[in-house]
C-alpha cells in the first residue's frame, strides 16, 4: 500500500498541491483522476520522488520514502514499474533489450534467464515476434505494452501508469486498460493510474481519486461514481450528453 | 538562472557522475560503445582536417617568409611547433567539440523531453552516472590519441603541400622537423594534457546542458547551441590557464 500524508508542493509562488491526503490500496487499480492543470502528474511525481514535496510524508508500506536519500529511495525505486505518458522505450535499444534493461542492471540473471523473463512479460502483453524491432519501428499500442512489459518484468509491487491511454484508439485504450487490471490482479501490485478517460474510470476503477484544484477533493469507486452527486466530479465525469443521459439511467433504475 | 548557478549545479551533477556504477560489467560496456562512438567515428573527420590544415599551415608559412636570414627548414620547425602545440589539440579540439558536443547534447536532451531520464531514475538507476561516467571517462582517456594522429596528419599534410608545390624538398622539411627536438619533448605533455583537459571539459559541459533541458524539441536544439558554445568558451579559457601554468 502506498499513502500520501498532508503532501503540500509548489513551484516558486505558485502552489500546486494543498495538503493532499490519500491510500493507494494493494491488489487494486487506484485511478487518479481530474482536470488538466489540477495536480495528478505532479502528485504522480510527488509520490515517485521526481519532485521534492515540500511538506508531508510519502509512504510506501510503511517506508517514510519522502525522509530517505538518494541511495535509499534507489532500493524502494527497483520495486517500482513505470509506465509513462510517451512510453518512454530507450530509442537505441531494440524491444528486448529495453525489457531486459532492468533485469541487466539489477539481477544476476545468467543472458539465457534474461532472456527467458523478456520473453515470458512480452508474451505476457501479447508482444511476440518483434524483439529485433527498435521502438521507433513499432506503432502508439505496441509501444505502451513493450513499456508495460519492461514495467513488470523486475516482479514490482508497486506499478505506476501515466495515462496510459492517451494517443490510443478506443479498441487498445480498453485492451490496455484490461491488460494493466489484469497484471496488478495477478501480481497482486499496488497501481496507480492517471487518467482522462472515463472508460477506465467507469471499467478498472477500484479506487478512484479526484483531485481539484490540487486538493483530494473526493474519493470512492466506480459504482460511488456512477451516483455522486458531488458538484465538481459530476461535471468533470459526466461533462458530455451521453454520460449525463447515462447516469440518469443508472440513477432512475 | 545566473552563471554561478550555472557553475554550482555543474559540479554537483560531477559528484554524481564520480561514483560507483550501478552495474560494472554494462559500465564497461557501454564504455567501449562510446570509445567507439566518440573517439572512431572521430578520426576520419580529424585525418582529414588536420591535412588540410598542416597543408595550408606550411604553404602560409613559406609565402610570408622573404628573409634571406632565415633558412628554409624554418618552414618544417614552425609546421612542427604550431600543429603540436596550438592546431592539433586546441583548433582541431574546437571543431570536435562542435561535433560531438551538439551530439552528446541532444541525445540527453532528447532522453530528458521523452522521458527516458525519468525511467532510469524510476528504475533505480544513476542517471547521471549511468549517462555521463562512461562517455567523459572513454573520451579524457582516448581523445589524446586521436590527438597524436592529427599531429601526424597535420605534419604530413605540410611535408604533401610543400613538396607538392615546389616550395622546398623532403630533406629540408625533415630537418626542420628534427630542429631543437628539446622543444618537441616539453610540446607533446603539454599538448597531450591539455587535449585530456579538453575532452573532459567538452563530454561534461555537453552531458551538463543536455541532461538539465526542460521543455520540447526546441528546447534541445537550443541546448545544444549553448552546449558548443560555453564549451568553446571553456576550452579557450583552459587553454589560456594550462598554457601559462605548464610553459611559462
Amino acid at each position: 500500500m502506498i499513502e500520501v500524508k498532508n503532501i503540500s508542493k509548489s513551484f516558486g509562488d505558485t502552489q500546486i498541491l494543498f495538503d493532499v491526503s490519500a491510500k493507494f490500496e494493494q491488489g487494486k487499480v487506484n485511478l487518479i483522476i481530474g482536470a488538466s492543470g489540477q495536480g495528478k502528474s505532479v502528485l504522480t511525481k510527488c509520490i515517485v520522488g521526481l519532485h521534492e514535496i515540500d511538506e508531508g510524508h510519502v509512504m510506501y508500506d510503511n517506508r517514510d520514502f519522502s525522509s530517505f536519500n538518494n541511495v535509499e529511495r534507489r532500493e524502494v525505486r527497483k520495486e517500482i514499474g513505470m509506465l509513462f505518458q510517451g512510453s518512454a522505450l530507450f530509442d537505441s535499444l531494440t524491444v528486448l533489450e529495453n525489457v531486459m534493461f532492468p533485469l541487466k542492471m539489477f539481477t544476476k540473471m545468467t543472458k539465457e534467464e534474461q532472456v527467458e523473463r523478456a520473453n515470458f512479460c512480452l508474451k505476457r502483453v501479447d508482444i511476440i515476434g518483434k524483439n529485433d524491432l527498435l521502438p521507433a519501428e513499432t506503432s502508439g499500442g505496441m509501444q505502451k505494452r513493450i513499456a508495460i512489459a519492461r514495467a513488470i518484468a523486475m516482479n514490482p509491487r508497486y506499478l505506476f501508469c501515466d495515462e496510459p491511454n492517451s494517443g490510443l484508439d478506443p479498441k487498445t485504450s480498453i485492451m490496455i486498460d484490461q491488460l494493466i487490471k489484469e497484471i496488478t490482479y495477478e501480481y497482486n501490485m499496488t497501481t496507480i493510474v492517471i487518467t482522462h478517460d472515463m472508460n477506465s474510470v467507469l471499467e478498472i476503477g477500484d479506487n478512484i481519486i479526484f483531485i481539484h484544484k490540487g486538493e483530494n477533493h473526493w474519493q470512492g469507486d466506480n459504482t460511488q461514481i456512477m451516483r455522486t452527486d458531488n458538484k465538481e466530479v459530476v461535471e468533470f465525469v459526466y461533462a458530455s450528453g451521453f454520460m449525463r443521459n447515462l447516469r440518469e439511467k443508472i440513477i432512475n433504475s | 538562472m545566473n552563471i554561478f548557478e550555472h557553475i554550482g549545479r555543474y559540479f554537483l551533477m560531477l559528484g554524481g557522475v564520480f561514483s560507483i556504477p550501478d552495474n560494472r560489467k554494462v559500465f564497461w560496456e557501454r564504455f567501449f560503445d562510446e570509445a567507439y562512438l566518440i573517439i572512431i567515428k572521430s578520426i576520419p573527420l580529424v585525418l582529414f582536417l588536420s591535412f588540410f590544415m598542416g597543408g595550408v599551415v606550411t604553404i602560409q608559412t613559406a609565402s610570408n617568409m622573404d628573409s634571406p636570414f632565415l633558412p628554409e627548414y624554418t618552414i618544417g620547425f614552425i609546421t612542427r611547433q604550431s600543429t603540436i602545440l596550438e592546431f592539433s589539440p586546441t583548433i582541431i579540439t574546437l571543431i570536435i567539440a562542435g561535433k560531438v558536443g551538439s551530439n552528446i547534447a541532444s541525445e540527453i536532451g532528447t532522453m530528458r523531453v521523452t522521458e527516458q531520464i525519468d525511467a532510469l531514475d524510476i528504475m533505480g538507476v544513476n542517471s547521471i552516472n549511468y549517462l555521463m561516467l562512461p562517455k567523459i571517462l572513454a573520451t579524457t582517456l582516448f581523445y589524446p590519441f586521436v590527438i597524436v594522429i592529427s599531429m601526424v596528419m597535420g605534419i604530413f599534410g605540410g611535408w604533401f603541400a610543400g613538396v607538392a608545390s615546389g616550395l622546398y624538398s623532403t630533406e629540408t622539411y625533415v630537418l626542420g622537423l628534427q630542429f631543437d627536438w628539446d622543444m618537441v619533448e616539453i610540446g607533446i605533455p603539454y599538448a597531450l594534457t591539455k587535449s585530456m583537459v579538453f575532452a573532459f571539459l567538452f563530454t561534461s559541459i555537453a552531458s551538463y546542458f543536455g541532461y538539465y533541458t526542460k521543455g520540447g524539441a526546441l528546447e534541445v536544439g537550443k541546448a545544444s547551441t549553448s552546449a558548443v558554445v560555453t564549451t568553446a568558451i571553456a576550452i579557450l579559457l583552459a587553454n589560456y590557464m594550462l598554457t601559462q601554468l605548464i610553459l611559462i
